[in-house]
């Protein structure tokens, strides 16, 4: 008889995800797939707003990455009231936006790396569950713990300093910034008390990369086969082929490093980009038009920005940058769990960013704000924690947005995360007559690998277990379970 | 009188109706400036409070809920290690149990529940949510006062 298995997250209020392993008579792993219910309807709530409301609306999208979807708003609404397509903000408004967003990137990094990855790396995928989580990381490994929990510290008071407040921040605004960092702001992050200034950031960050190098060292085969699989790239870069986060020009890359988009400007990215709707999830799978929709899919995200950018313009991160790439003999790297590794150097570079921003006498200056002739339509690109952001508005001769239309990271990379569900389940489930909790793990972990934002910000207590219920081919439950 | 150190901590979105009432609590209480009392909220709870919560006598953590009794719960909280699937989030239990970790003590943790009802995309309670709010500030201010004289904490 056939069996299904489903591992699934009960919703929030907006957002969850079960995965269904479906198994043939023989055992054998049929089909899986990742279902991810993505919230529907912003899209729709936005219609009717006016424009300059749009950069603090859409944090109610998401209590995780609020500032992602701010400035990604922010930068759409940049277009709009004429103030150029990302490079025609003034100094210190595009500076104090790049500190708030290498601020995210750098606590989002942080909390990742700490809360969700460390723990599968320190005690293994079929190690206690009731350790296997940050608690007994800082059980068992105080200091890693302690550093996890000041990055992400250090980086939430950043994004306060810029975007003035932890809820709803208003940091960005249509054209600019609503303010700057003070001297005593940028002292505090330059010279406080130890752990938190940058320069202990960037040690610390330092070190996270040489725990994972260490790690895959000597756990190669686990790491480098965990889950493997030949895909496109797609991120943003800058002109000159450098990583950047905040701005830049769309770069896709096949398989073997083939550029299939190059310099492209994000204003345009409808003309390459379509979304594909299929029966069975309720998410969209985005594809590059050129390609097509079978074979156009894409990851995004740090292993894609690595394998996109050239160089990384920073030291110590592009130090690590070319070990990593070294690695792949400078062919793109498809290995899922190397996802982690590449998220610990963009968390070294975001720091060094962060650095040469805090020095930069920009940020203490008053020209904020950039207006010019106003236009119709604007779109907004950035690479947020988990991949590539994008944000398009139109608005109607009553300054109200007429539509919109939001491709979030969790959603471009929904074809990978089933990719690497099936990989790993054909692994780990293929042959198995009994299910144990590490055989769960295992596919939890390539999801987690991505990072994905299955719920966002709605929280109500008691809303968060996950359940996994195990159903033949009849439709019946054989088991059920919550954790 | 012995006056203790407090740290409340309402977290939720307010752009989502009735998920707001712990961050719109902090806002209430903010304006009373009472004193002795560390105010903070967020979107949710996460590895970094559990630093921020160290050295405090008492804390209080004000969240929405879907299923507390109406019009609002309060109970101590101990330690747990729960964590769920690939939040990015914690529990309070949770966060208390990684400050013990961290920080080799625990402080006396309550947490205040207040029942909701509508979660969509808009700012603003929904009218038993307002009711339930009301009720529950008025609560809170009891326990605060009771906690910075030090007199028992009465749990409902």
């Amino acid at each position: 008889m056939g069996r299904k298995i489903t591992i699934e997250p009960v919703t929030r209020v907006e957002g969850h995800g079960k995965v269904t392993i479906q198994l043939d008579d023989a055992g054998n792993v049929a089909q899986s797939r990742l279902h991810i219910v993505e919230f529907r309807g912003f899209e729709r709530f936005v219609q009717g707003r006016p424009y300059w409301e749009a950069p603090v609306l859409v944090q109610r999208l998401c209590g995780i990455c609020p500032v992602s979807h701010h400035l990604a708003a922010a930068k759409a609404m940049d277009v709009i009231v004429g103030a150029g397509t990302g490079d025609g903000l003034t100094p210190t408004g595009e500076k104090m936006r790049r500190l708030m967003h290498y601020g995210q990137m750098f606590q989002s990094h942080a909390l990742h790396f700490f809360h969700l990855a460390s723990p599968d790396l320190l005690f293994g995928a079929d190690g206690d569950p009731a350790i296997r989580n940050v608690i007994g990381v800082a059980l068992e490994h105080k200091d890693l713990a302690v550093q996890g929990v000041m990055m992400r510290k250090f980086g939430q008071e950043i994004i306060r300093a810029t975007a003035g407040k932890k809820i709803h921040g208003t940091g960005a605004i249509p054209g600019g910034i609503n303010k700057n960092l003070s001297v005593a702001e940028r002292d505090e992050f330059l010279k406080g008390a130890d752990p938190l200034n940058v320069d202990k950031m960037i040690e610390w960050s330092k070190a996270a990369v040489d725990f994972f190098k260490d790690y895959h060292a000597k756990n190669k085969d686990y790491i480098d086969n965990f889950s493997v699989f030949p895909s496109s790239h797609l991120s943003i870069i800058r002109k000159d082929g450098a990583m950047d986060l905040y701005h830049g020009v769309l770069r896709c890359i096949d398989a073997d490093g083939n550029k299939l988009l190059d310099d492209v400007d994000y204003q345009d990215y409808y003309k390459h980009i379509g979304e594909e709707v299929r029966s069975w999830s309720y998410m969209k799978f985005p594809y590059l038009r050129k390609i097509g929709m079978e074979k156009g899919w894409y990851t995004v995200g740090p292993l894609a920005r690595l394998n996109t950018c050239d160089f990384i313009p920073t030291p110590l991160a592009q130090k690590e940058c070319e070990i990593f790439k070294a690695y792949t003999n400078g062919k793109p790297n498809h290995m899922s769990m190397h996802m982690h590794w590449a998220r610990l150097i963009e968390l070294l570079h975001s720091a060094e960013v962060i650095k040469e921003l805090l020095n930069d006498p920009d940020l203490q200056k008053d020209d904020l704000v950039v207006k010019g002739t106003k236009q119709k339509e604007g779109v907004g690109l950035l690479e947020a924690p988990r991949g590539t952001l994008f944000h398009h508005y139109r608005i109607n001769d009553d300054d109200q947005i007429e539509m919109a239309n939001l491709i979030v990271s969790t959603t471009n990379n929904n074809e990978p995360m089933n990719r690497g569900v099936n990989f790993v389940a054909k692994d780990v489930f293929t042959g198995k007559k009994e299910i144990t909790e590490g055989m769960m793990n295992r596919v939890e972990m390539v999801i987690r690998a991505y990072d994905p934002c299955l719920s966002c910000a709605t929280h109500a207590l008691g809303q968060m277990p996950m359940e996994i219920t195990l159903v033949d081919s009849n439709g019946e439950i054989l088991d059920k379970a919550r954790k | 009188m012995d006056c203790k150190s407090i740290y409340v901590y309402g977290f939720g979105n307010p752009g989502r109706q009735d998920d707001g009432l712990g961050p719109m609590i902090i806002d209430k209480l903010e304006s009373e400036n009472i004193e002795g009392i560390t105010t903070d909220s967020n979107y949710q709870l996460n590895i970094e409070d559990a630093d921020n919560i160290a050295g405090y006598d008492f804390v209080v953590f004000v969240d929405a809920s879907i299923d507390a009794c109406e019009p609002f719960s309060f109970g101590r909280i101990e330690p747990s290690a729960e964590i769920t699937f690939t939040t990015h989030s914690m529990s309070p239990e949770s966060v208390i149990a990684l400050c013990g970790d961290i920080h080799g003590m625990i402080p006396e943790t309550y947490v205040l529940a207040i029942r909701g009802y509508e979660w969509e995309m808009f700012e603003g309670l929904s009218e038993k949510a307002i009711s339930n709010f009301d009720a529950a500030y008025s609560f809170l201010l009891e326990k605060i006062e009771d906690m910075l004289t030090l007199k028992k904490v009465k749990i409902n």
